[in-house]
């Protein structure tokens, strides 16, 4: 059940993106391209998905579980510190070079990009980078 | 800056938006979690018991949705304009700097900013200021 729902959320969270023209790298470069020819449309993007989230995220703050009995795993923490601000920086830069995130990076596997598949094995690489710093810091579980 | 009216589409994002929104709320609600594509995918580089198959399930629909979409109608236009040796600096610095700083896009961006997250809020500035600065350097100084 609980996989179910966690397969759903994604298929519809992909299906968004199709459909906001998310999934298109070069839209969102004309959006990013503020001195250009500018495309608003991720604005918009953002403000329907914030307004829609906002109302969820304000029915679950009351909650200690979810409608399906799991426990909220809703994240705490408040640091605004380095690797909050430059870890977003780096990923920034990575956003503009080629108008894709991680959940855009998927759905371009499955339309068979060959070009986004090539970002996504670069994105997983990266995330393996990541966890060989990390583990070579602080062994141990994750939080995340 | 000049907005680009043929490219703007206000309404499919509005929508598309709303329907991301929609999948983060179902995620909130029914698992209890952030849907953040990063940290979501991130999390099966370090694998623990009982903390696998929900990660699994929901990129398994982020990659389906293309796949029924094209079942029932031809995707939306796609295009990738990055080149390869592109793709993968971008890919690797995304996948870098979105486990750094936390999240990314949906983490951050859409389900933070929906919780009013502080965090989130600079984390979605830093990124997005990024993301125009890269672009502007790449279409703007370096291409011109």
């Amino acid at each position: 059940m609980y996989t179910a729902a966690s397969f759903t959320a994604g298929f519809v969270f992909g299906l968004g993106l199709l459909v906001s023209g998310m999934a298109n790298p070069a839209k969102v470069l004309g959006f990013l391209d503020l001195a250009g020819a500018w495309d608003p449309s991720l604005a918009l993007v953002m403000a329907g998905a914030v307004a829609v989230g906002a109302a969820a995220f304000t029915f679950m703050k009351r909650r200690t579980r979810t409608l399906l009995g799991a426990p909220v795993l809703l994240p705490s923490a408040r640091r605004i510190d380095r690797r909050l601000i430059l870890g977003s920086l780096v990923f920034g830069v990575g956003w503009g070079l080629a108008g894709i995130c991680p959940g855009p990076a998927l759905v371009l596997a499955g339309t068979g990009s060959a070009k986004g598949l090539v970002f996504l094995v670069a994105m997983i690489a990266g995330n393996g980078i990541f966890e060989f710093f990390e583990r070579r810091a602080a062994p141990g579980p994750a939080h995340t | 800056m000049s907005i680009a009216w043929n490219a703007f589409t206000p309404a499919s994002a509005l929508i598309g938006g709303a329907i991301i929104g929609g999948a983060a709320a179902l995620f909130a609600v029914l698992n209890g979690r952030i849907a953040g594509v990063s940290g979501i995918l991130g999390g099966l580089m370090r694998p623990q018991a009982g903390d696998i198959s929900w990660r699994i399930a929901f990129v398994a629909g982020l990659v389906a949705a293309p796949l029924v979409w094209r079942l029932l109608a031809a995707l939306p236009e796609i295009r990738v304009d990055a080149s390869v040796p592109v793709l993968v600096a971008a890919g690797l610095l995304v996948g870098v700097g979105t486990r750094y700083g936390g999240g990314c896009t949906s983490g951050h961006g859409v389900c933070g900013v929906a919780r009013a997250s502080p965090r989130s809020i600079v984390a979605t500035l830093a990124f997005m200021a990024a993301g125009f600065a890269t672009v502007y350097v790449a279409r703007h100084l370096i291409w011109q």
